[in-house]
């Protein structure tokens, strides 16, 4: 019996929180479809979600693309099987690493920045005072911030991808001597919708997934500073872990067969 | 102060948070117009009650009726109607970082009301003047303000809609005792001009003789007194004797140390 407390204990706290989060989850996302909404508050986080966090994610697309061409070549001169350097980039980057990669970064920017200033409103008693003034704390914070992460992560994807695979040509044209006419046709040959496509789902699934960890940890944020710091981490932890099932599930269900 | 339906009537609210029992079957009655002062230690339930009544949290059992009408268990439209009654100055203020004083003052206005902006910031820096700041003050950030500013941005946004009620939530806490008597006469001064009914929670006793028509002593999640301002020096009650005369010694006792 001292043994069986523990676990008890353990998986009530899980389904617990899973009730929450589910709860949670569904109340915020039928705000996202019912008026009023809030257009100044949704282009606001638009704006910082996708404006902003331009530079980090094409930063990161240019060095995983020109990784990526480096590294394939060093695999695939072994085998004279060069000219797939271009293919195999352009498919990483669509398909995987664009959104992934930007999703991770995102998670790391918008998601800790979320939790941190919806976390304080809780612990300033600021999200009470909505409530006082007649306005739904969901849709005036919460809403917004779900419809600009699902609507603007695939469109920082989209740069993401087309940054990522000039990074590519960069290593494979000044560095691998690729033929530059010819390293654009080879990455255009063997790219199909579905590759873009895929990815842009993945994109729209996580950026739900950074605003909905964002939002739900600093909203149950408690106990003052501890308590903010312990949501933004927690916000960061599980939507990058939260990213990585989401993209195995998605994965699966394009390409599983 | 007998009043056939009072503005605020609880009956038998309880609240617990796990094994502690905050609110143990409390009753209250708040008359129309009338300014009730709850007092209490620190830890004593007092924010629990200001927090079951707004419906921040849900009480475990018993009534709140605000004008004759159950309010507890009330979500979406209904419970937007009663919301709409209430303004409210919280402990630490509560303003909103991102906005611009002035938009803090007129959030109810705008957000809950509908009000045009223009009108809204015009009927702030009206609010603000009532609370003796000028119209330079509209366009700062909360986060410039001292203590006694926010307080008063605070009360200006708690009767920017003209409400029907308001709490203060320790309105004096944090405050110098010259700026805290600054916002006691302006507590005074705006329920008296909105002709509002106040609830207010201390354990500032001079800010609670000031403000206070009647005041309600909270004691292990019970009013175990009530009476008005003038009797609270001779309420032949042992726990409000000593709480308002600030003695160590007494039937409460402080848990100190470990």
């Amino acid at each position: 019996m001292p043994l069986l407390a523990p676990i008890g204990r353990v998986l009530l706290g899980f389904v617990a929180a899973t009730g929450r989060l589910s709860i949670f989850t569904i109340l915020a996302a039928s705000h996202c479809v019912r008026p009023p909404l809030f257009p100044r508050l949704i282009l606001r986080q638009m704006v910082e979600i996708g404006y902003y966090s331009l530079p980090v994610v094409g930063l990161t697309a240019i060095f995983t693309g020109m990784v990526l061409a480096l590294q394939s070549y060093t695999g695939f001169s072994r085998f004279n099987a060069e000219s797939a350097i271009a293919t195999v980039v352009v498919l990483s980057v669509t398909r995987e690493l664009g959104p992934v990669l930007a999703g991770l970064m995102v998670a790391g920017r918008i998601g800790a920045a979320m939790a941190a200033e919806i976390g304080t409103m809780r612990v300033t008693e600021q999200i009470d005072a909505l409530s006082t003034l007649s306005t739904n704390p969901f849709k005036y914070l919460i809403a917004p911030r779900l419809i600009a992460g699902l609507t603007m992560l695939p469109l920082l994807v989209v740069v993401a991808d087309i940054i990522g695979v000039f990074g590519g040509f960069l290593i494979g044209v000044y560095r691998l001597d690729f033929n530059a006419a010819n390293y654009l046709r080879l990455t255009w040959e063997f790219l199909k919708t579905i590759d873009v496509v895929s990815g842009l789902v993945k994109a729209a699934v996580f950026g739900f997934l950074i605003a909905l960890m964002g939002c739900y940890h600093g909203f149950h944020s408690r106990g003052g500073a501890q308590g903010v710091g312990a949501a933004t981490t927690n916000a960061v932890v599980s939507s990058s872990i939260l990213i990585l099932a989401f993209n195995y599930a998605i994965t699966a269900m394009f390409f599983g067969e | 102060m007998a009043q056939a339906t009072p503005k605020i009537r609880v009956r038998n609210l309880y609240k617990s948070f796990g094994s502690n029992h905050v609110l143990q079957g409390l009753d209250l009655d708040v008359g129309v117009g009338e300014s009730v002062v709850v007092i209490g230690g620190s830890g004593s339930g007092k924010s629990v009650l200001l927090k079951c009544i707004l419906g921040l949290i849900e009480p475990d059992a018993g009534s709140i009726e605000i004008d004759g009408k159950e309010t507890v268990g009330l979500t979406g439209r209904e419970r937007d109607e009663v919301m709409a009654k209430f303004g409210m100055l919280f402990q630490g203020a509560a303003l909103f970082d991102s906005l611009p004083v002035w938009e803090n003052v007129a959030f109810g206005l705008i957000q809950a009301k509908g009000t045009d902006r223009k009108a809204a910031k015009a009927i702030a820096i009206e609010k603000l003047a009532a609370v003796g700041l000028g119209p330079e003050v509209a366009t700062v950030w909360p986060a410039e303000l001292s203590g006694g500013m926010k307080k008063r941005v605070s009360l200006a946004r708690s009767i920017a809609t003209n409400p029907e009620i308001i709490f203060f939530d320790e309105p004096t806490t944090g405050l110098d005792p010259i700026m805290g008597d600054v916002i006691n006469d302006l507590i005074v001064d705006c329920v008296r001009d909105l002709g509002a009914t106040a609830l207010s929670i201390t354990h500032d006793m001079a800010s609670a003789r000031k403000i206070a028509h009647r005041i309600a002593m909270l004691w292990q999640g019970k009013i175990i007194w009530a009476g008005p301002v003038s009797d609270i020096d001779h309420s032949g009650n042992d726990f409000v004797d000593q709480f308002i005369n600030g003695r160590a010694d007494g039937p409460i006792k402080m848990q100190v140390g470990a």
